[in-house]
Order: structure tokens, then sequence, then C-alpha cells
């Protein structure tokens, strides 16, 4: 016992040494992707939440308007997240829910509730760039994290707003994706993204999003409570603001069917 | 005061030579700063109340700057898999143009249809080869229905599609901005040409529309420039037969124009379609000056005179008339600052400039050269052929016919005039040989107009778009604007209510209407909302809080009168259904068709003034006040015949012909000027009316002919732009400065001789003042 813990530190050093080698060997893409891994890792096990939120869209000539409504997720396991969302300003679509079980690398599913028609309507639609209700945010900029989304390229390191980051080339795995790349400032100490620039098919810079006001939950869940996304084309830009935030409320998949699109009020 | 001015130019030719070149240099360095623009809004002032509600309109709901290819396919059907592979490649292609934010074409048309409670969102055709005859069959249907498609997107008989590339553009170097998407189109339908053989490819809208005004100016530039100095050099040869005397006049109008245009990055004038021709209007307005003062010098050789003497006498003939007219022709240039076009005060101040620059530069650097220069002249009077003198017979023989005659011909013009129709058409602003000419006359042939009118329905408070009242004022008005002769397409948010509630109940054509209550409207419209696909959102039609919609309608080309009068004819309509509603109008045709009227209306202020200013310096000029009013009918009468035969022409006024009245003025006073001095100081002289039209003709009858020769031909080269602002005032201006002649010519004198026929007592200060405005030509 005394002999191996006199070897420990040598073993250390070896082992150090040994995946000092293993970080250089990795390629950019290698990189990219046990970045993008370890950052899921991260985020796994919150089992649900349900926001308060409001998004304030603002166009060129800065005029604004909000819009309130409640955001339910459910985490899902090896695909992208389920999420309801219940509409609760203007007044004239209060209770209009909205279902979409997103998915990496395959369309949507998306069903609505009207009440004025006192139906609920799949919507069958290969897009995913599409703005989501009418803000700059595209469905695909809102939907969980997953690792299938992308294809990764590890870019450099770089200080952003004071923060150590890795600075992360992002492609669309999805063939109907409106983005050529995403590039990503992930900060080194939560693997937290901060800012996004998002480009378009001509692979020019088309928005920039950041977040702002990073809160921790369950000691372990980061989540920022303000997503600015600026449209730098249009110049139009979209805040999405979380009010109050709640983890692990006993949600479960019944809350996420399409009978439960009927009773979210 | 003179003299010593004379002299030290004289004295010193190469000092006056090296200060003039100095000044010149430091003029020109100016063109550091020179940058060109062709984008449509330099047409308009910042105060101009069609840009502002354009501009309002573009702040409130989306830009909607275009570029759109037309695709005619040889099989004259666009449905064949072949063609609409085509349009699918050209559309997601055209997503990597430049500035492009939204592509939109038949192809990638969003189709909603209903399957029970499913609401299918995907691209009419998504994969158009592997699609069957009866699918295409199908969708072909749908597209041929489909109002938003038919006339816009693809022309109702199957023949022709457009392409639909929606741009955002920055505010910076716009121009470089339109120049990029415009180069970028048409080298990505030279390559899917290349793939897609038996195709035709037609490039319009706004983009293009810029394109062309760039295209033309550059044109101007390249050929209307050179042909003027071959022009120039050319005349100049014949006149003067001189080496000297035609290099020395090149240097001056060279020079002249490069300061001219330096100055004009100095005071931060751009280039544009109506400035770059500011150098073939200098040099035809300066040539007259240095042939003046040459031609006089000249003749002081030919009589024995030393070169330096005949300098002197040559300058001390012509300072005075040559500044006169420089000044009159300047005061007339300047008057287009009344005109509402930005770019046409560019021009008149740019070109009064350059013709005060000549003249300063015609009465120093000149003399210098010509000193400088070696000059060999043959003693031997040129030839007078007395045909001048002949024609002064004739007049006067039948002066008593020639009168009533002119008098007739003139009423007959001067009513021809009121046939005249302003008329403001981008797209006509271009000749038929211009490839945007011809894509937007075969758009308009085979799909639909260029003009847009966009209608912003202001409805009150936030969200009142989805109250049904409004909904219905706003289907109404979509379908009477459909109803209208001039529609060709209307895009109206109507429809997608109407086409919505039909999907929502399993596609059955008779919910094919406007839902019936608010909240089932904004929902519908938030489900439609959460539909789009990527660059489309709903801005395009509705503002941020639904409280304003835009009507979006396509138009003929028509001409401004007819727009504008259909403009009024629908907000009147709207006025009289749904009187609570606020309505603006707003579209660059509009602010095209309304600029020739407004600009009409401040031009004539404008000549007005010129008027009353040429016409107080012709009175102080020739120091008599009956001359000064007699003046006022050979200055007028021009422009009045010249609008007639105009009116027989084309009878079609554009911006550029508003403001030819003014400038036309400032330059044929000068032949009124010259003849009514001779004639004056011949009636001073004793002569009777009689000899003093005689004495006219014969001292000043060729050198108004030739300068007339020389400002015809440069107005002449003017009316060879390709684009028709230029080339309509080139034309009406060179028509005008003939006419001026014919009625310097052939009214004048025998309005004279039948009026003037008091004896004249002899003045003394009218010999001198006679003496200043004498040219020797």
């Amino acid at each position: 016992m005394i002999r191996i813990r006199s070897f420990k530190p040598l073993f250390s050093l070896l082992l150090s040494l040994l995946l000092v080698i293993q970080v250089q060997a990795q390629t950019a893409e290698e990189k990219g992707l046990a970045i993008a891994k370890e950052r899921k890792q991260r985020d796994l096990g919150w089992q649900d939440n349900q926001a308060e939120a409001s998004m304030i869209l603002r166009n060129a000539s800065r005029q604004e308007i909000e819009r309130r409504m409640r955001l339910l997720t459910l985490e899902v396991q090896n695909d992208g997240d389920k999420g309801l969302t219940i509409f609760d300003q203007p007044a004239d679509v209060k209770g209009t829910a909205f279902l979409n079980y997103s998915h990496a690398i395959e369309p949507d599913e998306q069903w609505m509730y009207l009440p004025a028609l006192k139906r609920v309507k799949r919507i069958a639609s290969k897009n995913k760039s599409g703005p989501f209700m009418g803000s700059e945010f595209a469905f695909e900029d809102l939907s969980s994290f997953e690792v299938a989304k992308f294809n990764y390229k590890y870019l450099r390191d770089e200080q952003y707003e004071g923060m150590d980051c890795f600075v992360i080339e992002q492609q669309p795995a999805y063939e109907h994706s409106g983005y050529t790349k995403l590039i990503t400032w992930l900060d080194k100490e939560h693997y937290r993204a901060q800012k996004v620039e998002f480009y378009d098919r001509k692979d020019s810079l088309l928005k920039t999003l950041t977040m702002h006001d990073y809160q921790l939950y369950l000691d372990k869940y980061w989540r920022p409570m303000k997503l600015s996304m600026k449209n730098h084309q249009t110049r139009k830009s979209t805040d999405l603001i979380t009010h109050e935030l709640r983890f692990r409320t006993g949600l479960s998949e019944d809350d996420f069917s399409q009978a439960a699109l009927k009773r979210a009020k | 005061m003179r003299a010593v001015w004379l002299n030290a130019i004289l004295l010193r030719p190469w000092l006056t030579l090296g200060l003039s070149l100095l000044l010149i240099v430091a003029a020109a360095v100016g063109s550091k700063n020179l940058y060109f623009r062709g984008d449509y809004k330099i047409f308009f002032g910042p105060g101009n109340a069609q840009l502002q509600a354009y501009e309002d309109m573009q702040s409130i709901f989306s830009k909607s700057e275009n570029a759109s290819i037309v695709i005619a396919p040889e099989s004259g059907d666009v449905f064949s898999p072949q063609t609409l592979a085509l349009i699918k490649d050209y559309t997601e292609a055209a997503w990597r143009i430049p500035y492009a934010t939204r592509v939109d074409s038949i192809t990638n048309f969003q189709h909603t249809s209903a399957e029970e409670d499913d609401l299918l969102v995907e691209d009419l055709f998504e994969d158009p080869q592997s699609m069957s005859q009866a699918e295409i069959q199908k969708a072909r249907q749908v597209a041929l229905a489909e109002p938003a498609l038919v006339d816009k997107m693809v022309a109702a008989d199957g023949k022709a599609a457009m392409i639909n590339i929606t741009v955002q553009l920055p505010e910076e170097q716009l121009d470089q901005a339109f120049r990029d998407v415009a180069a970028a189109a048409r080298q990505l339908s030279h390559e899917l040409s290349e793939t897609y053989p038996q195709h035709q490819f037609y490039h319009t809208g706004i983009v293009y529309l810029n394109d062309a005004f760039v295209t033309s100016a550059e044109h101007d530039a390249s050929t209307l420039v050179p042909l003027m100095f071959l022009t120039i050099i050319l005349m100049l040869w014949i006149l003067l037969r001189s080496f000297t005397g035609t290099l020395s006049t090149v240097v001056v109008l060279i020079t002249t124009i490069v300061a001219t245009m330096g100055i004009s990055g100095w005071v931060g004038i751009f280039l544009s379609t109506a400035t770059v021709n500011v150098p073939t209007l200098v040099m035809t307005l300066a040539v007259a000056d240095c042939v003046h003062v040459i031609s006089s010098m000249l003749y002081g050789l030919r009589q024995g005179k030393s070169k330096a003497e005949a300098i002197h006498y040559a300058m001390e003939l012509n300072l005075m008339p040559v500044f006169i007219t420089s000044v009159t022709t300047a005061i007339g240039f300047l008057t287009l600052n009344f005109s509402d076009v930005p770019i046409l005060a560019d021009l008149g101040n740019l070109t009064a400039m350059g013709i005060m620059l000549a003249f300063v530069l015609s009465v120093t650097m000149l003399p210098a050269l010509l000193l400088l220069l070696p000059m060999r002249v043959t003693v031997k009077q040129q030839a007078s052929s007395g045909r001048m003198e002949a024609f002064a017979e004739w007049v006067i023989a039948n002066h008593k016919r020639l009168l009533p005659f002119t008098v007739v011909l003139t009423l007959v013009a001067i009513g021809a005039t009121l046939k005249n129709e302003v008329n403001d058409q981008a797209t006509e602003y271009f000749n038929k040989s211009m490839p945007f000419r011809f894509a937007a006359d075969y758009q308009e042939e085979h799909i639909s107009g260029m003009a847009t009118m966009d209608f912003g329905l202001f409805l009150g408070e936030p969200s009142a778009l989805n109250k049904p009242e409004n909904l219905q004022v706003i289907a109404e008005f979509t379908q009477w604007l459909r109803e209208q002769p001039e529609i060709d397409h209307v895009a109206s948010i109507s429809d997608t209510f109407m086409r919505l509630n039909k999907n929502m109940h399993a596609d059955d054509n008779s919910y094919y209407r406007l839902p019936e209550d608010r909240e089932l409207a904004a929902q519908y419209l938030l489900l439609y909302e959460m539909s789009l696909p990527f660059g489309l959102d709903l801005n395009n039609q509705i503002n941020l809080d639904k409280s304003a919609t835009r009507v979006m309608a396509t138009l003929e080309n028509l001409g401004s009168k007819e727009f504008t009068a259909f403009e009024q004819r629908a907000l009147d309509w709207l006025a009289q259904r749904a009187p609570q509603i606020e309505v603006r109008a707003s579209s660059p045709s509009l602010m095209f068709a309304h600029i020739g009227e407004t600009n009409m209306a401040s031009m004539l202020r404008g000549t007005v003034l010129a008027l009353i200013l040429i016409s107080a310096l012709l009175v102080v000029a020739l120091r008599s006040w009956k001359m000064g009013a007699i003046s006022l009918l050979p200055n007028l009468l021009p422009a009045g015949i010249g609008f007639g035969i105009w009116a027989v022409i084309s009878g079609q006024i554009n911006m550029g012909l508003s403001v030819v009245m003014s400038m036309s003025l400032g330059i044929i006073v000068d032949d009124t000027v010259h003849f009514l001095a001779k004639y004056q100081r011949a009636r001073k002289d004793g002569a009777d009316a009689e000899q003093a039209v005689r004495y006219a003709f014969s001292s000043v009858g060729r050198a108004l002919w030739i300068t007339t020769v020389v400002l015809v031909s440069g107005f002449a080269i003017l009316s060879f732009s390709n684009f028709g602002v230029n080339a309509d005032m080139g034309m009406l201006t060179g028509i005008i400065i003939l006419v001026a002649l014919a009625v310097d010519f052939l009214f004048l004198p025998a309005f004279l001789m039948v009026f003037d026929k008091s004896s004249v007592k002899k003045e003394d200060n009218a010999d001198d003042t006679d003496k200043k405005l004498q040219t020797t030509v």
C-alpha cells in the first residue's frame, strides 16, 4: 500500500501527460463534439419546468409590442424536448395552446388548440426555421440543445464578457434548417451558451443571440432570464424574458398530449 | 481697371497660365470625393411627401425591395417537369444572392391544405421531378386558382413564371449593393440557362430599375461625352480653321470640366444619371465663349494686327458680351434649384458653375494660351458669301407676310402645347434598346405590370385587424380593387383569412369566407404565423400590434395621370365605405407619378423668376426699358412653340422636361441680346427699322447661326441618351434653341419693322452699351 501510494504522484503525472497528448491529438471536430457532449451532460436530469415569460418584439423603427405566455417543458432523453406554450396576451388569443415535440433531425410534431374553434389542429410542416410567433426566434432556436442536431467544430478559445469561452462552430444536421452554421460562445466554467451567431444560406451573419442573467436552479441547471435576439438584416429584434421559472413541477407525458392541449388554459 | 487686368494677363502669360492651372488642380483634387448614386431615391428630396409616406410605410411594414426574374420556357408551359425543376433550382440558389432575405416562387409557395384535423403546410412543388403527371396537374390547378400567385408569380395562361427575391439593402453604399444583387442574379440566370436551355430569363423589379439607372448613366458617360468631344473638335476646326485655336479651346473645355467636377466633389454633389451629363452641357455652352474670343483674334490678325494687339482687341470686344451671356445662361440653370428633383438641382448648379468657370478661363487662360502658342494666319478675309445679307433682304421684303404667318404659326403651336401631358413613369425613362425596358415590357405583357400601389389601412387600436367589421372592409376593398381594369394583382390578408377558414373546416369550399368572430380570426392568424417558413412573417402585411394592414396592388404600367387618378379613386372608395379608417397610399411608382406635377408647378415659379431676372439684366445691359420689353417676346415664344412641337412629337412631359423652360430661357436670351443690341445701335445711329434690321443681320447673323449650330449639336447629342429624362431634355432644348433662332430671324425683324416706327434720337450712352455687347464673328 505504501509503495503504491508513493507512486501516485508519478501516476497522475503520467495520466495528465497522456490526457494532454490525447487532447492535442483531437481534431477540431472531435474537440467540438466532446464539448457539446459535456454541455449536454451537464444539463441532464432536470425533468420538467414551467415558466412565465414575455416576448418583446421590436421592429426596425424601434416600435415594440409585448406578448405574454406560459411555457411548459418536459425533458425527453435522447431526443428533443416536448414543449407546451399557452398564450395569455394579446387577449384575443388567450387560451390558445401550442404543443411541440421537437426532434433533432426529423421534422418537429406540432399541434395547436384554438379555443374559438374548440379544436386541436395538427400542423404538418418541415419548417423549423420559421419564426416563432412572429419573433426573431425560429422554432429551432428555442428547442432544446441536442448533440445530434449539429456537426461540431471547435474553433478557438476567446474571452467573452470577461469569461473564458470555447468558440464552437455548429452545422445543422437537419436538411431543412435555415442556417448554414451557428457560432457559439460557451463559457468554460459552466458550459453555458453566452452568445450565438446565426449564419444564413448565403453564409452571411443573420442574427446574434445573447444570453443574460443566468440563474442557477436545483443547484445544477443554469437558465438565462433574458434571451436577446437581434436580426442584423431586418434590424428587428426580440427579447424573451423569463419572469418566473419552476423546476420539477410534476409534469408528465400526459400533460403534453393532444388531450392535455384542450385542457390547458 | 479692365486695362490693368488685360495687361496683367498679356504681360505675364506664364504666370496667368500657372495660376489658372494651380486653381484647376486644387479644384480637381475634389474629384476624389465624387461618387456615383444610381438608386431611384435620388429623384426625390427629403421633404417629398410621397417619399416620406413610402418610408413611413416601409418602417411600419417590412421593406419590399426586390429583384424579379421572369422565366419563360419556349415550350410555353411552366408546369413542365423541366421548367419546374429550373424554378426550384433557381429559388434555392437565389437564397445565396447577396442581401437576399427571402425568395418566393410557385415551387416554394407554402401551400396549406387540410386532412381532417391536420393542417398540411408544404412547398407547392417540393420535388417536381419526382411528381407524377397527376400530382403536377393538381398543383397546377392550385397555383392558377391561388390569388396570391396567379397574375403575380405565374401567368394566368401558365406561359411564364416569376421568382421574387426580396432583399434587405444596407443604408450605406446602397448603390453598390444594388449592383451586387443585380450582377449575382444575372450570373445565376446565366448559369442556369446552360443547365436548362430553351428558357428565357428577364430581370425586373426595383433592383433592376436601379441597375438600369446606373447602366444608362455609364452609357451616357462612355458614349455621349466622347461623342461631344469629337463633335466639338470637328466644329471648331470648321469654324476656326486654326490648330492653335482648336487646341486652346479644347484645353479650356477640358480644364473647365475637370474643375467643375472637382468642385462638385468638394461641395459633396454626387454623380447621378442627371449630373453625368454636366460635361456635355458645359462643353456645349462654353464653346461659344472661346469661339467668340478666337474668331475676333483671328479677325484682328488678318487685319494685320500683332498677336498681342489682336488678343487685346478680342478681349476688349468680347469681355462684356461673353460675361452677360454667361450670366444669363447661369441664371437659367440656377433656377433648376426650384426643382423638386434634387439631382436636377445638382445638374443646374454644376452647369451654372461650369459656365462661369468657362467664362473665367476663357478670359484668363485662353488669352494666355493663345499668346504662348504659335499661330499662323493667312491674311485673307474669309469669303463673305453674302448669304446672310441676302437672307436679310428676303426677310425685309416679306416682313408684312412673315409677321401674320409667324403669329398664326405661333398661336397654333402654343395651342398645341395644351395637348402635352405630364407623365413620369420609371420604366418609360428607358428606351426599348435597354434590357430592363425589354424585361419590364415582357413582364407587363405576360404576367403583370411593374407598377405597384400599397394601401396602408390604419384601424385604430391594437389587434383591431381581427375585428370582423374591419376584415369585412379589407375584403371588400380587395374585391373592389380586383374589379378595377387597371389592376393586375392584389395581395391582401383577407385572402389568407378566407383560405385558413377553409383549411380549418377540412377544405370545405363553403368556408372560403371570413371568420365571423374576433377571437377566431386572431387565433387563425396566430396559427398561420406559427406555420410560416424562414424569411416570412406577417409584418409584410400586418404591423407589429396588428392595428394596421397593407394591401399591395400591382397595376399596369400606367401614365402618371391615370395612376394618380386611380389612387384618388381608391382613396375615395375607402373614405366612402369606411370613413373611420385612416388610409395612406404609397409606392415608388406613386413617387414618380406625383413628381412630374409637383416639379412642374415649382419649375413654373422658377421660370417666372428666371424671366424676371434675365429681363432685368437685359434692361440694364441694353439700357432701355423698351428693348427689355420687346425682348420678352423672342425670349418667351421659342419655349411656347417648342412645347407645341413637342406635343406633336411626343406629348409626354417627364420631370426632365419641366426644367427645360427656364434652362433654355437662359440660353436663347443670348441670341436676342446680340440681335437687339445691333439693332439698337443702328437705330441710335439714326437708321430706320429696316436699315437697323439689315445691320443686325449682317453683323451678328452668322455668329448667331454658328452658336445655334453648336448648341443644337450639343443638345442633339444629349438626346441620344438611353435615359428618357436626359434624352427628352436634350431634344426639347435643342428644338427650342432652333426655334429661338427662327424667331430672332423671322419674327423679331418683322415685329420691329411693323411696331418700332418712331425715330430715335442719338444717345451717348447707348453707343457705349453697344460696344460692350459687340461681338465680332
